[in-house]
């Protein structure tokens, strides 16, 4: 036989090959992308809630695309303790400042960030959050302390709408 | 695919078989040579079979009743329970089925480790069986997370969030599998889609089972190969298929007081709550036959690797006929692997146990242990004792230890001490 070189019929197949590759390609990618959060889920972006009736030292939950948003007004030795954490005996480091623009006010997702439980108030080693699933606890600025979770719990984008009402979203 | 020469007997039978020889698949599965020596761990392929039919027959007609809508599915679930005729006996046997199917899957499992049936040339069956496995424990899952109850809802939450552990792009794939930006109505719905699914994709995979399992034919308690069809073989029918019958109808008991008597022992009560996704249960803990991963998981302090030592876990069986360098197949033969064996019973059993208790203090420490002795059994001890064991004499055939002639199995021993 003579050696093998690239003639008309190998191009044909590669060809061929990349545009079937491309066809199966954009067949399905509309299949995978419909498990996507749709519109109406995607519309339901913000909520409003009014925190007026909120007394220092406790926390309301509210619920923000299908997930718990713990608001807690944070007691003056709460702020206090809050700031005084060491960066360094922390797993994520993350200063108070930074997690509570106005530090009487914690707005964060009720979401452990371990497997996504719901974390129980005024619970834990560390006075701020407990999680009874796989027991991650969390401080009064909701920073991960011990336990599996790996992160924070995440603070969410929100805003004072006036003085009575935070947006969240 | 028959072993012998089949032509059915009338003509209308001839001229059928050749143009689909089904006639010849229902004689190769009738004479099918089997080892006389089975005994009645071999009966749970049967049985699983039976479990299988049952769950997909009673899902097909909970399914005429159920409504996969977040509003509606926990309402729809009691409405199945209190107004639809049979209902509550339909779901209950669903839902022991469940349960009834992995107690006989696990049997079949420890039976395979056993006797050795997942050795060459059995390799393929058995890693048909993990896959089979699996699907089992997506459907269980699936199905569990239906009726929309508090276990249900918290249970998908926390298995849908071990996506999230994967570095990049887990908290995407989380929100994909979710359908939006928590477990909701479209989680729900392509659950139930799946749920429907898999038990079909098992259907046909057992049918790969059967088949592979029919080349080598089966494995046996002595772990020898034998010749087919010999003295040392029967026919399915009906030496086996009454054997099989008969074992089917004890596990049926068992079944059947499950449903009557205790239909509601193996779930938990947060599941008769309606789901609410701002309160978790205190104590979260999936169903019985997932404990030992679930202690796997939770032994481990970070996210990441404890997802990969869980997965590991089941992925490691796959590996099992690598693993295990050991020629001789049934553990009759091999004193040491005996003991090891056991000792691997007793740890997955203690995982099952701290799984389900709170994970903290001893409960996770003995966790640890049993979750590092788990994976030694199958990294350290069998490929070590494969090389390393002094195996007791096998004897050559089925018949020669129990017709006479030596070596018997006594004999047999006798001789080793003597040496």
């Amino acid at each position: 036989m003579a050696e093998k070189k690239t003639n008309r019929r190998d191009f044909l197949f590669t060809a061929t090959y990349a545009v079937g590759a491309v066809g199966v390609g954009a067949t399905v990618w509309p299949m995978i992308d419909q498990m996507n959060p749709d519109a109406s889920v995607k519309a339901l972006a913000s909520t409003e809630v009014d925190v007026s009736s909120l007394n220092p030292g406790n926390t309301i939950t509210v619920l923000w695309r299908g997930k718990p948003v713990f608001i807690r007004r944070r007691t003056e030795e709460e702020i206090a303790e809050a700031k005084s954490v060491k960066m360094e005996e922390l797993k994520d480091p993350e200063k108070d400042e930074d997690r509570a623009k106005n530090p009487e006010w914690l707005v964060m997702l009720g979401v452990c960030t371990h497997l996504g439980c719901v974390p129980l108030n005024d619970k834990g080693d560390y006075n701020g959050w407990f999680c009874p699933c796989h027991g991650s606890h969390y401080d009064i600025s909701g920073r991960i302390r011990k336990g599996p979770a790996p992160t924070n719990m995440e603070v969410p984008k929100y805003e004072f709408v006036n003085a009575n009402t935070i947006k969240i979203g | 695919m028959s072993d012998s020469e089949y032509t059915p007997k009338s003509k209308f039978g001839k001229w059928f078989n050749d143009r689909l020889p089904l006639l010849s698949l229902a004689s190769h599965l009738t004479d099918y040579p089997t080892p006389k020596n089975l005994n009645y761990w071999w009966t749970f392929g049967g049985i699983l079979t039976f479990c299988l039919i049952t769950q997909i027959v009673t899902g097909l007609t909970l399914a005429m009743h159920y409504i996969a809508h977040a509003d509606m599915a926990f309402e729809s679930v009691e409405h199945i329970m209190r107004d639809v005729n049979y209902g509550w006996l339909i779901r209950y046997i669903h839902s022991n089925g469940a349960s009834m199917f992995f107690l006989a899957v696990y049997i079949h499992i420890f039976r395979s480790l056993f006797y050795g049936s997942y050795k060459s040339p059995r390799e393929i069956i058995w890693i048909i069986g993990i896959i089979i496995y699996l699907l089992m424990m997506a459907a269980a899952f699936m199905g569990y997370v239906l009726p929309w109850g508090q276990m249900s809802f918290w249970g998908a939450t926390v298995i849908t969030n071990l996506f999230s552990a994967i570095p990049l792009v887990g908290e995407g794939i989380v929100t994909w599998l979710w359908g939006g930006y928590s477990v909701d109505n479209p989680t729900l719905t392509r659950f139930f889609t799946l749920h429907y699914l898999i038990p079909f994709l098992i259907l046909g995979l057992v049918v790969l089972h059967i088949w592979a399992l029919h080349v080598p034919g089966n494995n046996n308690p002595v772990g020898i190969d034998i010749k087919k069809p010999s003295k040392d073989t029967v026919p399915f029918h009906p030496y086996i298929v009454i054997k099989d019958g008969f074992a089917l109808l004890m596990f049926m008991i068992v079944f059947a007081f499950f449903i009557f008597y205790t239909p509601n022992i193996l779930g938990h009560a947060d599941n008769y709550i309606e789901a609410d996704p701002l309160v978790t249960p205190a104590h979260i803990v999936p169903e019985w036959y997932l404990l030992p991963f679930y202690a796997i998981l939770r032994s481990v302090p970070d996210k990441l690797l404890g997802v990969v030592a869980m997965l590991s876990a089941i992925l490691i069986l796959a590996a099992l006929p690598w693993l295990d360098t050991s020629k001789i197949r049934s553990a009759v033969f091999r004193p040491l692997y005996k003991q090891f064996y056991w000792i691997l019973v007793a740890d997955v059993l203690i995982l099952g146990y701290v799984g389900a208790m709170p994970a903290e203090g001893l409960y996770l420490l003995i966790a640890r242990i049993a979750t590092a002795y788990y994976f030694l059994h199958f990294l350290v001890v069998l490929p070590v004792l494969g090389l390393k064991e002094k195996t007791l004499p096998v004897p050559l055939s089925i018949t020669e230890p129990v017709l006479g002639g030596l070596p018997n199995l006594v004999t047999a021993k006798n001789k080793e001490s003597l040496k």
